[in-house]
């Protein structure tokens, strides 16, 4: 989990809205996403007997970056990051990639777009139930009309990437979910996208084989740095897996933030439940409580600001009245006290205790 | 049944709360009392009149619909004759040259193909079975016959399947498409086969091409269903996965929606094939073609029995390997290895298996003249001690046989078709119908009709004196103005008001085209037939619900039934009960009974567990919890049942005709040899339109119990 705000954004959601119903169209004139009030239309909406599926979305999400879409069942996760691949039809709002409006391009350079681009992974894996492990991997560079020995080459080396090797000519009916899921993993990497987009991908799986699951997510996006949109219902995922998290309900964005920041300080209440069970010494990291003001330390201890605080305990434990805070280059960017551990943990408990 | 019960327990006489519905019926049993009692006087009333002929204006002439519609055929024939020869020509070639090739490829290469194909579809033992199935037909000398058959079939399947994936894509694609197949595979569903073949055979002309078109046709809808539900069964994920991997729209229709569809797309192609064999054997009616279907039509006419029965075996076998090898085709599962190493031989050893057994067929049947043709010194055709067997087992059995005939005809059939009125008889019923007995009669009824409604409420009051009326007039004398308000009554009160308006109207289209008295023939059959059915077929579902091992038995059987072309139900019937409506009443029965179990075992075995865990909990006998938990719970599935027991029952009446009965079926096949498109129009539009008023009524009928119970 490294700064973010540095990075150049990617991809761009500004005032995207999905209302499903028959009169959807007539709440946008011209398309136009931004509204003066948002509020009261998300009221109309409902009110004429539609169905505001996402209303009123916006967020960037940065080159290299793991972007969570966090939010209850129906909220509207899907819908957007469905909205984001057009693979439905945003009913007013743009989406921005890479400069240019994705809303406004014709059919064919969408399909170029997705074949160069994008890749997918569906929670229930989407896979071709007709094809072999190996013809499903090579399924997307088959359309692009790739010769066969290239294509069955790239799709070996992301079974292969997957841990999936010896599997190529199995079914997909023939495998545990997790490995269902692989498959679906490869297939979207096979066309090497820079936009990544995860639907829920693990949610379909048992608690144990997640867990592996995620880990593998994580090694892989070491290696890759693909600019990823990530769905999930499960909050603990997000804290997991996040650079930065965009928390939904009822189609609407309610925030917007980094894992501890979420966790520090929730929006509102229907956050902070999420929160609530959140183990906080392992979210909150010492960039977040560190101080650039104050005396300079002499011989301090140096930690990386990606440490949580779980792992920085222990150095108070010795003794220690600060630690300093250095980023790769090993410049001192701050420095954390006793104080400030636990000024952070006490206004969690608190919280907590006041729910 | 219930809620009439609770209905009538909780609200009791009281004449304040009468429902309409009762009111209406008790208005109605007024007007049917005031019909019979009139109908001496007003004969019309029995017999609609002809001057009340539907007619149109046509040419400055007044002009019956019969005429009307065979000058259209007229007009139709003359017109586009030569566009119709030249279709029929373009398809008797290939059709000729497949046979031709059938008859010369040497028995032994077929033989390998077949058990190739076999063992390549599911296993050994399928391919054993379409070994002897094969040796069968050789041996007892239908050879040539059977590959006729085979000949006609390979032909109507491709188009059938072309027809069926061309027309489902289709509708599948458009709305405007489905808004005109929809309804028309509806209708299709619902026209007895030999009506099919009217136009087919008046615009084609005699031949082969006849019966390959209508199997085409015939063949098609399962076909069209099967592609349709395929495609939009296909999951969101997966077409989404494939939008993603950038598919245009070509190729998500060919390369992900079709391909993921296949295992609900073969399952079509197995009905059609099914669907096509049956109609290829019963097109054999026209004639003009030496198949296995004529064989047995011209033997049963013959009353060879012996024969017929040899050629029978012959259509079962076909049908039993056509459907195991296309189903084994749909039900393959992927655990077959995969063979991606190896060159294209070692990759489809059975394919090479195949090449290679054909020619060794070919060199063989040159070097000896026993595998060119099969010697016809070796042939066994028992077809003389079959018939001994037959007569020696009539004659022994006679009193069993006979008697089950006579009662059944006395008790049932006779009163439901003439009335019991018109055949009581000293020496069947042991007196003769005067007024003392008409009036004890109706004090049967009455006394009957009260107890039940006391039991069950109003609604069994009204059913018993419904009955009690047909089987008194017959379905022949009860007069017509009381027979359609009472349809029209219940079709409303199930199904609302369009229900009612299309029943009506379907009546008066058999009333004003003259078809109904026939179709009272028709309906007298069908109804008796249905009803014992039900009787039958439902203890056997309870039974099979209840013993798993009743089951297994019943299930081979029901589903080799299913399959099995109409024509071969008639054989065993004619062979021990002669000609005659009872072989009628015993040919449907083969054939409709088997939904009758099916849809009873399905719905008992599928009811709730937790109810009936509830039920036992509670103390209940396993025969309360069948009577009082599962039998209530599983009606709705059960009348679904029923429908599809009087589709078939309907179907089944055609090919009855051959046996000699009256009615619309008669008239449909009569039609049929006399190339009359008006009269086959007429009566087939009323088979059909008696199978929809009778599908409506109880679809409506069991989504409303569906609603009551709180399923679905
Ligand atoms: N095609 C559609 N027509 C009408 N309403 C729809 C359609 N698709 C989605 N919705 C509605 O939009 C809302 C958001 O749905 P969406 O699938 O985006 O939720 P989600 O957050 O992905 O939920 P889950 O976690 O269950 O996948 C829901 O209320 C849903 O009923
Ligand atoms: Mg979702």
């Amino acid at each position: 989990m490294a700064q973010t705000q540095e990075r150049e954004t990617k991809l761009t959601c500004r005032n995207v809205w999905k209302v499903y119903g028959s009169d959807a169209g007539s709440f946008f004139p011209g398309g136009n996403g931004a509204v003066d009030d948002p509020d009261a239309l998300v009221e109309r909406i409902r009110e004429s007997g539609n169905i505001g599926a996402a209303c009123d979305v916006s967020f960037d999400v940065h080159e290299g970056e793991i972007f969570i879409i966090m939010g209850l069942s129906g909220s509207g996760k899907s819908t957007i990051v469905r909205c984001l691949s057009r693979l439905v039809e945003p009913t007013a709002g743009e989406v921005i990639l890479d400069g240019e409006n994705l809303l406004k391009v014709s059919k064919e350079k969408l399909i170029d777009i997705r074949r160069h681009k994008m890749g997918m992974v569906f929670q229930n894996f989407g896979l071709l139930p007709h094809l072999s492990v190996l013809e499903n991997v090579a399924f997307p560079l088959q359309v692009q009309g790739i010769d066969r020995a290239a294509r069955v080459k790239r799709a070996m080396e992301m079974i292969d990437l997957v841990g999936l090797s010896g599997r190529e000519t199995s079914y997909p009916r023939q495998l545990s979910g997790g490995q269902q899921q692989r498959v679906g993993i490869a297939r979207s990497l096979a066309v090497e996208p820079e936009l990544w987009f995860l639907d829920e991908p693990f949610s379909a799986l048992d608690p144990l084989i997640r867990r592996q699951m995620q880990d593998e997510f994580l090694r892989l996006q070491k290696m890759l740095h693909k600019t990823i949109v990530f769905i999930t219902h499960d909050f603990l995922e997000a804290l997991r897996l996040a650079d930065r998290i965009a928390i939904m309900k009822d189609g609407r964005v309610v925030q917007i933030g980094t894992p501890a920041e979420v966790v520090m300080k929730p929006a509102n209440a229907y956050v902070e439940e999420f929160t609530q069970d959140v183990p906080r010494v392992k979210v909150i990291t010492a960039r977040d409580i560190m101080s650039q003001a104050g005396k300079p330390l002499e011989g301090a201890q140096t930690v990386a600001p990606g440490t949580t605080l779980e792992q920085l305990m222990p150095r108070f434990g010795e003794g220690l009245d600060a630690v300093a805070v250095a980023d790769e280059s090993g410049t001192v960017v701050g420095h954390v006290t006793p104080q400030a551990v636990l000024t952070a943990l006490a206004t969690a408990h608190e919280e907590g205790s006041t729910l | 049944m219930t809620v009439a019960a609770q209905e009538q327990g909780s609200s009791g006489f009281s004449l304040g709360r009468v429902s309409p519905q009762l009111v209406s019926w008790l208005v109605f049993g007024v007007f049917a009392i005031a019909c019979i009692l009139l109908r001496e006087e007003m004969k019309w009333l029995v017999t609609y009149p002809k001057e009340w002929f539907l007619k149109l204006p046509i040419g400055g002439e007044w002009v019956l619909l019969e005429k009307a519609l065979e000058g259209l055929m007229d007009w139709i024939t003359l017109t586009f004759k030569p566009v119709f020869r030249f279709i029929s020509m373009v398809l008797t070639y290939p059709m000729r040259w497949l046979e031709g090739l059938l008859h010369w490829l040497p028995w032994p290469a077929t033989f390998a193909l077949v058990t190739i194909l076999a063992y390549r579809a599911k296993d050994l033992r399928l391919a054993l079975f379409c070994l002897a199935g094969l040796s069968y037909m050789l041996i007892v000398g239908y050879w040539d016959e059977s590959m006729s058959t085979l000949a006609l079939v390979g032909m109507s399947v491709p188009l059938s399947l072309t027809i069926g994936l061309v027309m489902g894509l289709l509708a599948f694609q458009y709305r405007w498409a489905r808004r005109i197949v929809e309804p028309t595979l509806d209708v299709m569903q619902t026209v007895p086969t030999f009506a099919y073949l009217v136009p087919i055979l008046i615009l084609f002309g005699v031949g082969p091409v006849v019966g390959m078109v209508a199997s085409a046709i015939y063949a098609s809808p399962p076909m069209v269903r099967n592609v349709m539900l395929g495609l939009r069964r296909v999951s969101d994920d997966v077409i989404e996965s494939g939008e993603m991997s950038g598919c245009n729209r070509f190729q998500l229709l060919f390369q992900v929606r079709i391909p993921a569809a296949t295992p609900t797309i073969m399952v079509g192609v197995n009905q059609t094939i099914m669907a096509a064999l049956s109609m290829v054997i019963i097109a054999a009616i026209i004639g003009g073609f030496a198949d296995i279907g004529w064989e047995v039509l011209s033997t049963m006419r013959k009353a060879q029995t012996g024969q017929s029965l040899l050629a029978g075996i012959v259509i079962v076998v076909m049908a039993m390997m056509m459907d195991r090898i296309s189903r084994g085709f749909t039900e393959r599962t992927g655990d077959i290895p995969l063979r991606t190493g190896g060159n294209f031989l070692q990759r489809h050893p059975l394919l090479w298996a195949a090449v290679a057994a054909t020619g060794i067929g070919i060199v063989l049947s040159h070097l000896v003249p026993f595998f060119k043709d099969y010697p016809d010194a070796l042939v066994f055709y028992p077809a003389e001690p079959l018939n001994d067997a037959v007569s020696w087992f009539t004659r022994e059995f006679f009193f069993a046989t006979d008697a089950v005939k006579t009662w059944t005809l006395y008790y049932f059939m006779l009163p439901m078709k003439a009335g019991l009125e018109n055949i009581a008889r000293p020496q069947s019923w042991g007196f003769s119908m005067t007024q003392t007995t008409a009036a004890i009669y109706w004090a049967v009824v009455l006394g009957l009709g009260a107890g039940l409604v006391r039991l069950f409420g109003w609604r069994a009051g009204v059913v018993v004196g419904l009955l009690g009326v047909l089987y008194f007039f017959g379905s022949t004398g009860t007069p017509w103005p009381a027979f359609v308000a009472a349809v029209t009554l219940i079709a409303y009160q199930v199904g609302g008001w369009r229900t009612a308006l299309f029943a009506f109207l379907g009546m008066a289209f058999m009333l004003s085209t003259g078809a109904w008295p026939r179709a009272m023939l028709s309906f007298y059959l069908t109804a008796t037939s249905v009803l014992f059915c039900f009787a039958i077929g439902g203890a056997l579902g309870i039974w099979a619900a209840q013993s798993d091992r009743a089951s297994a038995v019943l299930r081979p059987i029901n589903d080799t039934m299913q399959t099995m072309p109409l024509f071969v139900f008639l054989i065993p019937v004619i062979m021990v009960f002669l000609v005659g409506d009872f072989s009628a009443l015993l040919a449907i029965m083969m054939y409709a009974i088997v939904p009758a179990i099916r849809y009873t075992e399905y719905g008992l075995r599928n009811v709730d567990p937790v109810a009936v865990e509830a039920a036992r909990m509670m103390g209940c006998t396993e025969r309360q919890v069948l009577w009082r938990v599962k039998l209530p719970l599983a009606i709705p599935e059960i009348m679904l049942g029923l429908n599809q027991v009087i589709m078939f029952a309907l179907a089944m009446l055609v090919i009855a005709a051959l046996v000699g009965t009256k009615g619309l079926g008669q008239w449909v096949y009569d039609s049929l040899t006399n190339a009359r498109f008006g009269q086959g129009f007429i009566a087939g539009g009323s088979m059909a339109l008696m199978a929809m008023i009778a599908d409506r009524i109880i679809q409506a009928w069991a989504a409303q119990k569906k609603r009551d119970l709180g399923v679905d």
